[in-house]
């Protein structure tokens, strides 16, 4: 499984620098959006996949019988998608706010800061 | 006592709430921005003298243990820069009295002050790489929205590349995190630190470390990934230039000191010759792209860039001189390029420009802006006995005392292109006549209170700091140093994070 996940992980990266180095600000977005979806699919990939043993302790236990998957890594993956969903969504209604402004999609539009 | 530990992260947080609640009244959130960030500083004072008492504190957040649950932690510099973000948080409310508009202060210019002071304060007090990106995301989303505060065409533009590039910092910072974790399957500094000396596989390790220092390094603004910076600084209103100016760098400056003397101080003849190579470039890099600038602010955003460079070559030649030297510039910058940002807003407010061509005879009209500016631009450019001049002797010193030539000869070069950038805005702005066509101009009184004299009193202030910390260079090089050896031997903050497991 971790061969076809970290596959998965370098085509996502490898898509998402493509579609940042566009000029199109929406795929700029979806550049921004691809990247975090492969980071956190690294995170669930690097911290090991352990199957059909989930991190549940039976009643009456301390611990845990047998080694389970490590959750915490799900927790992470949780917090970031949570960020990067809140910053998306700004990334999103700036890049509305920047066509309505600039009247252009076309990063070589913007180039009036650059000067 | 570890209470205090917590506080910076909480008070601004509960601040920046309370300035929501009060949405509606303008003049009481201003009430809050400036006790708020006032207790802030106090707080700052406290936290670095109990530091300084007790060495490095530690406080585990809902009494999880240190390896499991997330700490903050507060050594010496921890303390230091959490009291730097309470100076430039009160001294920026103080100024944003004056300079933000009415508009802007409806659409929640002071609860973003407070829950981007939050985030910086976190950063600096964390002691977990995975709340460091949180915290991170708390700090760049604010300054998002401060960034953008007014809608203006040049910021958008700015914006556009502020958030693409620091969401892709983001990013590699999460990878980084994500493969340390896969690596030794913790994320606390202190506990990464002492599996990271054991570990085997010194490649991967190395690997982690230039995902950090990519990461970090755009967050900081160094060479060859900067230009986002010059790019958008000069667009917000000035109060939110001024604060971005002092801090939001440095948090990528503070992340990579403390990563790279407390997790990732094994491979440093790599690691270190690489950041070596990168405060040069800063530097050199920083310099000639704001000789070429004619728009004030823009020429701080590049000095911004270049003074970065002193920062890293501090980190990068690793002796305990060089990293106090590094130190001493961090704090002397953050108080130099805030105030010069301050004094661009007077002569905004004063001539309505802030091209270099169009203003002009400002010390005729106000002579004491104009020993204000001096004072600061002179102590950026290293000029003594102002505070300047001893960042950059120390870093010299320390440069020559393991015969690093280049990096030496750089630095002052770099130091004499300062100088004549500071020269040519004294000159364009403060020296020349102002030019004929420019004086229909009017100046630009929409703001909230009238009364220049609130631009005034921070600008003094710092400008008073600076004069401090270089006339009483002593303590302060001292503390630096303190802080320098706590960094170059970390036994004492893993002891602080790691040791209280078996207190408590």
């Amino acid at each position: 499984m971790e061969p076809v996940l970290a596959l998965v992980v370098g085509g996502l990266y490898a898509a998402a620098i493509y579609m940042i180095l566009r000029r199109s600000i929406v795929k700029l977005v979806i550049g921004l959006l691809l990247l975090s979806n492969a980071a956190n699919l690294l995170i669930f990939t690097v911290s090991g996949l352990t199957r059909e043993a989930p991190p549940l302790i039976s009643a009456g236990l301390d611990a845990p019988l047998a080694p389970t998957a490590d959750p915490l890594p799900q927790a992470l993956i949780l917090t970031a998608i949570v960020i990067s969903f809140g910053v998306l969504a700004f990334a999103v209604v700036l890049i509305n706010r920047a066509w309505h402004v600039v009247q252009a999609e076309d990063m070589d539009q913007m180039t009036g800061t650059d000067t | 006592m570890t209470l205090l530990v917590g506080l910076p992260v909480v008070l601004p947080l509960v601040l920046g709430a309370l300035s929501l609640a009060i949405w509606r009244f303008p003049v009481a959130q201003r009430v809050v921005a400036l006790v708020g960030t006032a207790v802030l500083l106090l707080l700052g004072i406290a936290l670095l003298w109990a530091v300084i008492e007790h060495g490095p504190m530690a406080t585990a957040l809902g009494e999880w243990r240190a390896p499991f649950g997330i700490v903050l932690v507060a050594d010496l510099l921890s303390a230091i820069m959490v009291l730097m973000a309470g100076i430039m948080g009160f001294v920026v409310a103080l100024y944003s009295l004056g300079t933000v508009s009415r508009g802007h202060e409806s659409f929640g210019y002071f609860p973003l002050l407070h829950l981007l002071l939050a985030g910086v304060c976190g950063s600096f007090l964390t002691g977990d790489i995975f709340n460091l990106y949180v915290w991170f995301e708390v700090m760049l989303l604010s300054s998002f929205a401060l960034l953008v505060l007014g809608g203006e065409r040049a910021q958008m533009e700015g914006a556009i590349k502020y958030v693409t590039i620091n969401l892709f910092s983001s990013a590699m910072l999460l990878t980084a995190v994500g493969l340390t974790y896969g690596l030794v399957g913790t994320l606390n500094m202190a506990d990464i630190a002492v599996k990271f000396d054991g570990a085997e596989d010194g490649g991967r390790v190395t690997v982690i470390a230039m995902l950090f220092m990519v990461a970090f390094g755009i967050k900081a603004a160094a060479f060859p990934l900067f230009f986002w910076l010059p790019a958008s600084y000069h667009t917000p209103p000035v109060a939110v230039s001024a604060l971005f100016a002092a801090l939001l760098t440095k948090v990528g400056v503070y992340a990579m000191f403390r990563m790279f003397t407390l997790v990732f101080d094994a491979d440093t003849a790599y690691t270190h010759n690489i950041l070596l190579w990168i405060a040069g470039f800063t530097m050199v890099t920083g310099v000639l792209g704001a000789a070429a600038q004619f728009e004030f602010r823009r020429i701080l955003s590049f000095h911004i860039v270049s003074q970065i460079g002193y920062m890293l070559m501090g980190l990068a030649l690793f002796t305990p001189l060089a990293l106090a030297g590094g130190l001493y510039a961090i704090f002397h910058n953050i108080i130099v390029k805030t105030n010069l940002f301050l004094v661009s807003g007077v002569a905004y407010r004063l001539q309505g420009t802030y091209q270099l061509k169009q203003l002009g005879g400002l010390y005729r009209s106000h002579p004491g802006l104009g020993v204000l500016f001096l004072l600061s631009a002179l102590s950026m450019a290293g000029i003594p006995p102002l505070s300047g001049f001893f960042a950059k002797f120390i870093l010299v010193r320390a440069g020559l005392e393991i015969e690093a030539w280049v990096i030496v000869a750089v630095a002052l070069a770099v130091g004499i292109g300062t100088l004549f950038s500071m020269i040519k805005i004294w000159a364009e702005v403060f020296w020349k006549a102002r030019p004929e066509e420019a004086t229909t101009g009017a100046p630009v009184m929409d703001v909230a209170s009238p009364g220049l004299h609130w631009l005034y009193v921070p600008i003094v202030l710092l400008a008073g700091l600076t004069v401090l910390i270089g006339v009483a260079g002593q303590p302060i090089f001292e503390v630096s140093m303190q802080a320098a050896e706590q960094l170059l031997d970390n036994s004492a903050y893993i002891e602080a994070v790691l040791g209280s497991e078996e207190g408590s």
